[in-house]
């Protein structure tokens, strides 16, 4: 077996470092999904009457949808009878610190290395923790307040805010948007909600750490944020899940809004379970993502992915405002058996809007990446542009990558640009490295980054340096 | 410092050493000569590691230990560095970054600490003054657009920095204009010390003039079939390889 072998088997065969299960009593729905589930979700939630019945019209239209077929990964569809749609970690009360957070729960996080205690003294992030889909600490709370900035856990928004979530949820991403969607909407049980006032800009980097925790559960995130007008915000979503044979389904629903002359920045690092090294087990991430951006507004779309099993994401922006402008950036790893198609949709439907994607692909192993992206011009957005650049990067002989750009446009005035390649990492690259000492994982890792650059450029410090490290370890040995 | 006996190696069947023999002592620059194809490189790169060539026989011993067990980083981390013929791009990783790493990868094998960043970029802009290299140098994507002059400046750069106990320069000076080869040769010069080697592979002996050797060798046909003091390095640009070639098939 030749050196580059071996490491390919020592690492294939390597665990997942964050497969492990954090025993905590939890107060679980039955199995399965009708209506009354989502009754008890929203009684035990304690949701006004308007949420509920916002729940099971979106439930009603889910009933009548089907699951999309268009997909380049194959699955095996989710029985959704056989999911548990309510998990919550058995509590007296809502937690004021974190000394009456459950002691299991903060060692998990602190086998992630993210010690709230660290997090907090050291990089000042806030963060809206949320662990099998009900938050259990919240921090720099009162800074934010403050400025008048809610950051707050979804359901908490619903009690405190409602007058904000009636105004803007599902606006952006309607119930009946798709299957997915529709399913979140109906039976979403937390997420984060942010709202930004006019004028400010919001001191600190928001972020939200997602774990999914509990056998068998689907995890439906449900996420808000809205920038009023001229305001800024800058907000990171991380996200591990420890191991299971099982694969679990994550639908989550992230919407923006940009109001005139806001920006929102949302970074995502996403690491969950990819299944073991013969495709069993991992996670489905099927998400909804989707901005709007009003007059002179800017989305900027981060995001560094490389766990689940099956990837089925496009933050998209709506450039619906004049001179507003769409940013994605993307890092998309796959390894091993995973599949990910994943991509943006840009529609300019404002005057001068401007859009840019550039999207890196890498795949190794027996993976499939594919990139999947729409740039779409109205009728009336004169001189629009978008510039995308799509590459990929390949590693070993089993994986396969492919780019499936669309681009319709309704003004002539529209110019758009796409550019695509497609590399190896090279035998004579690597060799080079080694001659300099460096080790073929170290190489391959410095070269990935390289490759990746221009888009981890794009991410906050502390993500960047944690994105990096989490490229090289999803990559370890898969040079052949 | 560097003993290599006997060493046979092969690429896909095809025999390309035949059996070398060579000794290089601390302090000394042995020059390697020969025609295209007698097997320079392939030297060079069997002694870095290269996995497409196959030893089928012999030894390299450096520093006592029989480097054929070893892997390249390895013996890039005992001191072995080879000046690439063809250095290899590396797009978005920049030559400070790429040195960083080198330098700490092998500080790291040896049990040391890894070196400072303001240490670090005091000695790159010490090595560079020597090469004559603008600072800007460093943030460019390693190889990536250079000029063949600048990557065969950015070798020695290296070389400079990882301060190795031999350094096997395989043609370097191709594609130098006589500037160029100026300064390389004195970035060479100022890292020779009684306690490193220089092994210099090339066709031509203009480099020789500027580093001198101690030892020059002509390589023919996978053997090193003459071995003298830097005067057949001249006699080889005088009358060029025909009359060695006629030397050996008389023996």
């Amino acid at each position: 077996m030749s050196n580059s072998d071996q490491i390919l088997d020592d690492v294939t065969k390597k665990e997942y470092e964050y497969g492990f299960y954090t025993e905590v009593e939890s107060d679980r729905a039955p199995k399965g999904l009708n209506e009354d589930i989502i009754r008890l979700i929203s009684t035990k939630k304690n949701e006004p009457e308007w949420m509920l019945e916002w729940r099971l019209d979106a439930y009603r239209k889910w009933l009548e949808m089907t699951e999309p077929t268009w997909l380049k990964p194959k699955y095996e569809k989710p029985n959704f009878q056989d999911i548990t749609y309510y998990a919550a970690p058995k509590k007296k009360k809502g937690p004021d610190s974190l000394d009456e957070v459950d002691p299991e729960l903060l060692k998990t996080f602190e086998k992630l290395g993210i010690s709230l205690d660290e997090q907090k003294r050291l990089t000042g992030v806030a963060m809206d923790v949320v662990v099998d889909s009900v938050s259990v600490a919240t921090t720099f709370k009162k800074t934010l307040r403050e400025l008048g900035i809610i950051f707050c856990s979804m359901s908490e928004a619903i009690q405190e805010h409602p007058e904000l979530v009636k105004k803007y949820l599902g606006t952006v991403v309607p119930k009946s948007d798709n299957f997915y969607a529709a399913l979140n909407s109906a039976v979403f049980t937390d997420g984060s909600f942010c709202y930004i006032p006019k004028g400010v800009k919001c001191p600190m980097e928001l972020s939200t750490y997602f774990r999914i925790n509990e056998a068998g559960t689907g995890q439906f995130e449900r996420t808000l944020v809205v920038a009023d007008a001229g305001s800024y915000v800058s907000y990171l979503e991380g996200c591990t899940a420890p191991q299971r044979d099982e694969n679990q389904l994550h639908a989550a629903v992230v919407e923006l809004v940009a109001l005139d002359d806001a920006e929102i920045k949302y970074s995502t690092v996403q690491n969950w379970y990819p299944g073991d090294a013969n495709g069993k087990g991992g996670v489905y991430n099927f998400v909804t993502k989707r901005g709007i951006c009003e007059k002179n507004a800017k989305i900027s779309w981060t995001q560094v992915e490389t766990g689940s099993a099956v990837t089925w994401k496009y933050p998209s922006c709506i450039l619906k405002g004049d001179n507003s402008i769409g940013e994605f950036y993307s890092v998309a790893v796959t390894n091993n058996h995973q599949q990910a198609d994943t991509g943006t949709k840009m529609i300019h439907l404002g005057k001068n809007t401007k859009s840019t994607i550039i999207s890196k692909g890498i795949c190794a192993g027996s993976s499939d990446g594919s990139y999947r992206g729409l740039v779409k011009i109205g009728p009336r957005a004169h001189n629009a542009r978008n510039f995308s650049q799509c590459d990929s990067l390949l590693m070993g002989d089993g994986c396969g990558s492919h780019t499936f750009p669309y681009i319709e446009t309704q003004n002539k005035t529209a110019k758009i640009e796409h550019e695509a390649t497609t590399s190896k990492i090279g035998e004579d690259q690597i060799f080079y490295c080694n001659q300099r000492g460096i080790g073929t994982e170290e190489a391959v890792a410095l070269i990935v980054n390289g490759y990746a650059k221009e888009v981890l450029n794009k991410l906050p410090m502390e993500f960047a340096v944690e994105a990096q490290k989490l490229l090289a370890i999803s990559l370890e040995g898969s040079v052949g | 410092m560097l003993d290599i006996k006997n060493l046979h190696a092969s690429i896909e069947e095809k025999d390309i050493l035949k059996g070398i023999n060579l000794q290089v002592k601390p302090g000394e620059v042995h020059a390697i000569m020969g025609p295209n194809g007698s097997g320079k490189s392939t030297l060079s790169s069997v002694i870095a590691g290269r996995e497409d060539y196959e030893v089928t026989d012999g030894s390299i011993d450096f520093l006592g230990e029989n480097v054929l067990d070893l892997s390249p980083e390895e013996r890039a981390q005992l001191g072995i560095f080879l000046s690439f013929q063809y250095p290899i791009e590396i797009p978005g990783v920049s030559v400070s970054n790429f040195l960083k790493t080198s330098i700490n990868e092998i500080r790291k094998a040896k049990g040391e600490e890894p070196m400072g960043a303001a240490d670090l970029l005091k000695k790159m802009r010490e090595k560079l003054k020597v090469l004559e290299m603008d600072k800007a140098f460093l943030s460019r994507s390693l190889n990536e657009g250079f000029s063949g002059g600048e990557k065969k400046r950015n070798e020695i750069f290296q070389m400079a920095m990882l301060e190795p106990k031999l350094a096997i320069l395989d043609e370097t000076d191709s594609g130098l204009d006589i500037d160029a080869l100026r300064i390389v040769a004195q970035g060479v010069n100022k890292f020779r010390n009684k306690d490193n080697a220089v092994v210099v592979i090339t066709h031509y002996q203009r480099l020789l003039d500027y580093i001198v050797p101690d030892v020059v060798h002509v390589l023919m046909d996978g053997k090193i079939v003459k071995t003298g003091d830097k005067n057949l390095a001249l006699e080889l640009e005088d009358k060029g390889y025909d009359w060695i070639k006629k030397e050996v098939a008389s023996l």
